[in-house]
């Protein structure tokens, strides 16, 4: 999963392009792609979304000067990262700025996480490649797995049994591209909420049925995705996504981790895990187990109604589109925690057992 | 209960004298400052409109001595063509005597009250007759006389009548005692005096302030505003109760007659189609018309079409001598000015027209400084009240570039100057500070700051233009460095010559940018600008109607 050209070398030919232009007394340019919605294509065959090829192309101008300014200073810092073998986060890199670079400098942490996209399009190399890694960490392992990484100052190998964490977890750390798996698991199921993780790892859930927990928090950060998807690819794992039933959940949580998303569409290809599939909390299931809901807000049937009509993913899988039809249709939600209406562990001893035993039931 | 019999014993008719008495503040006497104000406005109004109508460059000078405090004696003398003895006491000791009520001209005064109101007031303050001297000829003597005013009955009561010897050939002078304050400032005697320089360029005034301080204002132009022409009344806009009295109060005797004779731009034509449209035989005698019959002549009036009133009864100031009496006052950096074409009120015809001066020395963070004038007379006081302000609050600034929030004065470095000419200039009261809300006025009034106010936008549009255009180009400056150091750093040290790649980006980015047009205020620029007629605009509060002495 890397880029076909080196992060320096890439950066040094926009370098060598820009300062040719200027020699020639043209107007410099730097382009990158689209990163929208309308420029991804969904192809299952590859399995995330992809680049349609729209470009952006940023002329300097007096109106860019600032912004041109500041990409090259930013490609100055992460050609430093990797010639020095050291890491960014995004604050940092915003901190840097306000170092050297004088009037250059960022006003405001989003626009230099705003020049970074652009950088990381640009080049299409995903930032932590490039030293940059993202301020949140990524989230809990725990279960039949064991995590080779290196030691950070040695270099030595470690090997980490993510069965030896008691109520607790591994954590993924920020870059994952270094690590190796060693594993017997069957697969891996990964959970929006940590409560409802919580509840798998208290109860050794990964045990009886020989698989790897991973929390997900929310929207999955990338480090997670590349986690999951090292582990689909490396270890041939199916990966099992389990939401709450509500159009976050779908369209945002499950849909970002198969198959990226718009806004960071130049880099899906490296955080997307294409071979997930939906284990629930599907619309057929709130009413099969008869579950407590919630009704749906106004927006949120806005929501999925857009996804219906414009989103790639759901427009090529009809059962997508089917059960988001029939959530439109019932206008209720149900959260992961809702199977506590029937006793505590019913979700843990009832319903993803069941779930497991009826691929049907899946969305893909 | 008092039987009517009762009742009877105390009604009784009430002298126009003693209903001003008590109501002073009708007249614009309410208070000591507006007072000595409205004394000088008044003779001033007088001495211009006399001159005017003598054909005489008029030069007035004006004295106010503090006698003591709060008491002043003002004198007014002016050129005219002064007054024949037997007129006199009518003119300065009975009120509502006068020439103008009776007739339709684009004069300042109208009513026939004011002088002989401040003439009342003095009485009323301080107990002193008014004193006037007046000469119509070299080869006549000066009149002089001291008079009271019987408040009983409106007549004149004369203490002195007397010959004078008199430098002047010609002229009149009036000299009051009174009671007053003064004070300087938006709403002061010099503001009123240095308006009227600026609105009345024909005009030569020298006037003494109570500290003895003077002023000269000499006339910029030898040429006098053409003679504005009487006029009757136009049939579009006259209603149908003015309508029903000039009906019965005609001497003509059939309707035709009656169109073509008491309006104005009536022909035999148009009059047969109004009364065709009407259905009204041309040949009936007006008085018999009914009620009825006269709204149904209203309306083939209304659907008439009738040249619009005769333009030369009104003596606009013109564009320039507008711009160019903005420019004396105000050290601005642009200016615009519209003189509207006439329109008609009630079969009146007036003109509108318009001013603004933005920018230089106006302060910016406050609502505009209006100046109202109408018939050439600055109007000072009740600026809420006034139609000019509705109309200024209701045009929307915001598309020319200034703010403004909803239905109010826009906010901005500017002064916008609004004057109506008319031959029947509505106020809101006898005293003449408001012009009255009438919608055909508004709406020149706003048609008229459109135009201007478009000037204006496209003025702000383009100097917009150019401070972004100057940012940009401060931005090549700034950023320039940053993209040749950080190429110097990407691409190494070894045959880059990062002063050349900064000359080279200046000239790609510069190449593409034209030359620009220098828009920075320049004080130095207005030629016209004469310091000592400078308008003082002060903070907002201060010239605030509601929080004067009372």
């Amino acid at each position: 999963m890397t880029a076909k050209k080196s992060p320096d070398t890439a950066i040094t030919s926009v370098a060598q392009d820009v300062y040719k232009t200027i020699m020639k007394q043209q107007s410099p340019a730097l382009d990158m792609p689209l990163r929208s919605l309308t420029n991804v294509k969904y192809d299952p065959k590859d399995g995330y979304f992809e680049l349609l090829g729209k470009m952006k192309t940023r002329t300097l101008t007096a109106n860019t000067a600032k912004t041109f300014a500041q990409t090259l200073r930013m490609m100055t810092l992460s050609k430093k990262l990797i010639a020095t073998n050291d890491i960014a986060t995004k604050r940092d890199a915003y901190y840097q700025s306000k170092g050297d670079w004088g009037e250059a400098g960022f006003g405001d942490q989003v626009e230099s996480d705003a020049i970074m996209d652009d950088m990381e399009a640009m080049l299409m190399i995903n930032r932590e490649q490039l030293g940059f890694i993202p301020d949140e960490d990524g989230s809990s392992c725990t279960g039949e797995l064991i995590v080779v990484d290196n030691d950070p100052i040695t270099g030595e190998k470690i090997e980490i049994d993510c069965t030896k964490f008691g109520t607790g977890g591994y954590s993924i750390p920020n870059t994952v591209d270094q690590l190796k798996f060693k594993t017997k698991a069957k697969f891996v199921l990964a959970i929006e909420t940590s409560g409802m993780y919580q509840r798998f790892v208290y109860h050794k859930f990964w045990k009886k049925y020989k698989c790897i927990l991973v929390s997900l928090k929310g929207v999955p950060s990338r480090a997670t995705r590349r986690f999951l998807r090292k582990l689909q690819d490396e270890n041939k794992l199916p990966v099992y996504v389990f939401t709450d039933g509500d159009p976050y959940g779908y369209l945002n949580i499950y849909r970002t981790l198969k198959v990226g998303s718009g806004n960071a569409a130049h880099i899906n290809e490296y955080f997307c895990v294409p071979d997930a599939k939906f284990i629930g909390v599907t619309p057929q299931d709130i009413i099969d187990y008869k579950l407590p809901t919630h009704a749906l807000k106004d927006v949120d049937i806005k929501r999925v109604k857009d996804g219906i009509k414009n989103d790639p993913f759901v427009k090529h899988h009809k059962p997508w589109e089917k059960a988001l039809r029939q959530m439109v249709k019932e206008k209720k939600r149900a959260e992961q925690q809702a199977f506590a209406a029937k006793h505590l562990n019913y979700v843990m001893d009832t319903y993803i057992p069941d779930k497991l035993k009826n691929p049907k039931t899946w969305l893909p | 209960m008092a039987t009517a019999e009762e009742l009877a014993k105390s009604q009784r008719e009430i002298s126009v004298a003693e209903f001003f008495e008590k109501n002073r503040h009708l007249l614009g006497f309410d208070n000591k400052r507006k007072a000595l104000l409205t004394t000088i406005k008044e003779a001033v109004d007088n001495s211009l409109d006399a001159c005017e109508e003598g054909r005489i460059l008029p030069e007035i000078i004006i004295e106010i001595v503090e006698m003591s405090e709060d008491r002043f004696k003002v004198t007014i003398e002016d050129n005219g063509p002064g007054i024949i003895k037997k007129q006199i006491p009518k003119i300065f000791g009975k009120l509502l005597y006068g020439s103008k009520f009776h007739k339709l001209s684009q004069t300042r005064g109208q009513q026939g009250i004011g002088i002989s109101a401040a003439v009342l007031y003095a009485q009323l303050t301080t107990g002193r007759p008014a004193a006037i001297t007046s000469r119509t000829s070299p080869s006549k003597p000066a009149h002089y006389y001291e008079l009271h005013i019987d408040t009983q009955t409106n007549e004149a009561q004369v203490v002195k009548d007397d010959e004078k010897k008199w430098a002047k050939d010609r002229g009149t002078k009036i000299e009051v005692y009174l009671e007053g304050s003064y004070q300087r400032g938006m709403q002061s005697v010099d503001e009123y005096i240095k308006e009227t320089a600026i609105i009345n360029p024909h005009t030569t005034i020298i006037y003494t302030n109570p500290k003895a301080e003077q002023f000269i204002y000499s006339r910029a132009t030898d040429k006098l505003p053409t003679l504005p022409k009487e006029i009757k009344p136009h049939p579009h806009g006259v209603e149908l109760g003015m309508l029903i009295r000039m009906l019965n109060n005609t001497e003509t005797k059939s309707l035709q007659k009656f169109l073509t004779e008491d309006f104005s731009r009536v022909g035999p034509g148009t009059a047969k189609e109004i009364c065709e449209h009407a259905a009204i035989p041309p040949k009936t005698s007006p008085g018999n018309l009914n009620r009825e019959q006269a709204e149904k002549l209203k309306k083939g009036i209304d659907a008439t079409k009738i040249m619009a009133p005769p333009t030369d009864s009104i003596s606009p100031i013109g564009e320039a001598l507008i711009e160019k009496g903005l420019k004396k006052e105000i050290n601005a950096e642009f200016y615009s000015a519209t003189s509207r074409p006439p329109s008609v009120y009630r079969g009146n015809p007036f003109v509108i027209e318009v001013g603004i001066a933005y920018g230089g020395d106006i302060p910016a963070d406050q609502s505009v400084t209006l100046m109202r004038f109408a018939n050439r007379v600055p109007l000072l006081f009740q600026q809420g009240a006034c139609g000019t302000t509705e109309a200024i609050s209701k045009t929307n600034w915001r598309q020319y570039g200034l703010s403004q929030s909803s239905s109010s004065l826009p906010q901005g470095p500017v002064v916008i100057l609004v004057h109506m000419a008319s031959v029947w200039v509505p106020f809101t009261s006898e005293a003449k500070e408001a012009l009255a809300h009438y919608p055909e006025i508004l709406k020149e009034i706003k048609l008229a700051l459109q135009e201007s106010g478009r000037k204006l936008g496209i003025y702000l549009r383009k100097k917009n233009k150019v401070s972004t255009e100057l940012k940009k180009r401060s931005y090549i400056e700034i950023y320039i460095p940053h993209i040749a150091a950080a190429l110097k750093e990407l691409l190494g040290d070894k045959g880059f010559d990062d002063k050349q790649v900064e000359r080279m980006l200046r000239e790609i980015l510069e190449s593409n940018r034209g030359k620009l047009e220098d828009m920075k205020f320049d004080p130095t620029k207005n030629k016209e600008f004469d310091e000592s007629m400078a308008l003082e605009i002060k903070k907002k509060e201060e010239e605030d109607d509601s929080k004067e002495e009372s």
